[in-house]
């Protein structure tokens, strides 16, 4: 049995009322999770980068609480940081060797709101590289493993930031979701994570993969925490064109009415048809729909929604990402950031270019801008490029579909547990596969969450439940997040992030 | 797909392709890259099924219309930020070697 006063093991919402009330200061909170990283992460290798200045920042929060000064529910909480995210005060690689030891001159917008806010950097998290994966295994510096059995994947990209929660290094963490980044390591990790609706989160100083598809999102253990940090750094900003100008309800609101809802009456939950497939592991299948029984039990009515175009959505995705990502990805030319490599004998600027772009991009950074690049080369161009687009179009006529029948849509977050390091490393294909359960909220820009189900019984591994809302509604997800959470854990009699080997 | 369908990918196209890309591939990667990507091609070319002539495409998630800023200067990066992560400068400008080759 964990130690209750274990300052590592509390949800960041129970830490932030102890560190209001001054039972607890930031330094001591902070000072346990640098404790609990230093004794779990060489095997668990969550972060790249622990931050130097962790213990600075919170006594200068604690000392601002002592002066009565006002600050945020949040202030005081440490928070990981997906490397994705320009940071000023700490390298930034985004999981690349083509940017090792890079500090931004700038910090990204959310990681501005997480200091604005009072909240505590601890670190950077792992992330395949560029964010390109479902596994973490494509970072450069060597995988993330999953605290619940550190043989398997923790999911990715952002497998650091889900491991990071997972195994009580940090109580909050940011990720950004492009495919299922998000969602997928909150799956396979047992934990919460949300991707809102596209523009609901400034993406300045996210380092790009695909800048029609990228959200940056939180990342929990509970579905409280994540409205929590989504309350935080929401919110438009001038320095991201593509961020909506429009007011957002509190988040937080959202899940306490959600966690106290006295019943799901009225509420119509849409189960997609082809994302409930019998191909799914059979323990996924099975607390889906366990779960689903809960909803219903509860007063919610289920139905069946139709999404035919959702077969081509991994398709469409894997033409339209690669093609960002090759144009995105132009900018690493090894003049104004990160590494240089001169071939022997020297060379033209271009010779200096191709040779750094070999040396410093990995495998599956190669294989997807090659892709891009084909994909957008004059001949194919509509062909592929141009009838993915098209093919995105008819996704979000299923989803619009859809949100006629249900006020949200449901599916497992992933159609399998953790699988095992290296498994499906040397096929592609069967590694984008992964993601079919995700993909199709990126394409059409909707929020989607991600939160524990319970855990598969062949395996023991955890499984995730995801959410989707029509695009602006993620309000939703909290409400009927936080119901789903609380029905689920009065049924098991403890949450399912308690449950995760204490590693230590 | 086969060899003569005018799509395949062949060493020749990873090689164009990686070019194109400025990345120095080797000789073993393109070879690699050549199996993996015909087998991703061939996988994704399933989009055109139902890409029809009356379907628009979509580039964005959420219709946007151009979004301009005050025409005010505002807070931008210093010389010394913009060039503190440059592999080479001197001082005031990025350094790179030779813009055009020899024989040009």
């Amino acid at each position: 049995m964990a130690d209750l006063n274990d300052l590592t093991r509390m949800s960041a919402s129970d830490l932030a009322t102890k560190l209001s009330s001054g039972d607890v200061s930031s330094v001591e909170a902070t000072q346990a999770h640098l404790d609990r990283i230093a004794a779990v992460d060489d095997k668990v290798h969550a972060f790249l980068h622990v931050s130097a200045d962790a213990l600075a920042n919170a006594k200068r929060i604690d000392e601002r609480r002592a002066a009565g000064e006002s600050l945020g529910e949040l202030a005081g909480v440490p928070v990981a940081v997906k490397d994705v995210l320009c940071t000023i005060d700490m390298p930034t690689t985004a999981g690349s060797k083509i940017l090792e030891g890079w500090v931004p001159p700038y910090d990204a917008t959310p990681v501005a709101k997480l200091r604005a806010a009072g909240l505590i950097p601890l670190g950077k998290t792992n992330m395949d590289e560029f964010a390109m994966g479902s596994s973490t295994e494509h970072s450069a510096y060597g995988p993330t493993h999953n605290p619940w059995d550190l043989d398997r994947i923790p999911g990715g990209s952002g497998g650091g930031s889900a491991a990071a929660v997972s195994a009580f290094e940090a109580p909050l963490a940011l990720g950004s979701d492009t495919g299922g980044s998000i969602r997928q390591p909150a799956s396979v990790t047992g934990s919460v994570g949300v991707k809102p609706t596209y523009g609901g989160v400034s993406r300045y100083g996210a380092i790009a993969l695909a800048s029609s598809l990228d959200q940056v999102g939180p990342v929990s253990r509970t579905v409280l925490d994540s409205a929590l940090l989504h309350d935080v750094i929401g919110g438009w900003d001038p320095r991201d064109s593509t961020s909506l100008n429009e007011q957002w309800p509190s988040f937080a609101a959202a899940a306490r009415a959600g966690a106290t809802a006295e019943s799901l009456k009225g509420v119509r939950v849409g189960v997609i048809k082809q994302l409930d497939s019998p191909g799914f592991q059979a323990g996924v299948s099975q607390r889906f729909h366990e779960a689903l029984q809960l909803l219903t039990d509860f007063g919610a009515e289920i139905v069946e929604v139709d999404a035919p175009h959702f077969e081509y959505a991994v398709e469409a995705y894997y033409l339209i990402l690669p093609a960002e990502a090759s144009s995105n990805l132009a900018k690493f030319d090894s003049v104004r950031f990160g590494l240089r490599v001169t071939p022997e004998g020297g060379g033209t600027v271009e010779d200096v270019m191709a040779a750094t772009r070999e040396a410093g991009f990995g495998d599956e950074v190669k294989r997807r801008i090659i892709l891009g690049t084909y994909a957008l080369s004059a001949g194919y161009y509509d062909a592929y490029y141009g009838s993915a687009q098209k093919v995105r179009t008819l996704i979000q006529r299923d989803f619009a579909a859809a949100f006629e029948k249900a006020d949200v849509l449901v599916s497992p977050s992933a159609p399998t547990t953790a699988f095992k390091l290296g498994e499906k490393l040397e096929d592609p294909m069967a590694m984008y596969l992964n993601d079919v359960t995700t993909i199709p909220a990126n394409l059409a820009g909707i929020p989607g969450m991600g939160l524990p189900m319970g855990l598969a019984p062949e395996d023991g591994l955890p499984t995730g439940f995801q959410i989707m809302a029509p695009a602006r509604g993620d309000a939703r997800l909290y409400e009927v997040g936080a119901t789903l959470e609380r029905l689920l854990e009065q049924q098991w009699g403890h949450t399912l992030p308690s449950q995760v080997p204490s590693l230590g | 797909m086969t060899d003569t369908n005018p799509g395949a990918i062949t060493s020749e196209v990873v090689s164009h392709l990686a070019s194109l890309a400025r990345i120095a591939l080797t000789a073993d990667e393109i070879e690699k890259l050549t199996g993996e990507l015909g087998a991703i091609v061939d996988s994704v070319a399933k989009v055109s099924e139902v890409a029809t002539d009356d379907v628009p495409a979509t580039s964005h998630p959420i219709p946007l219309s151009n979004v301009f800023r005050a025409d005010v200067p505002g807070v931008t990066l210093t010389t010394e930020q913009a060039l503190a992560g440059a592999p080479e400068h001197d001082g005031s400008r990025f350094a790179v070697s030779a813009i055009l080759g020899e024989e040009q």
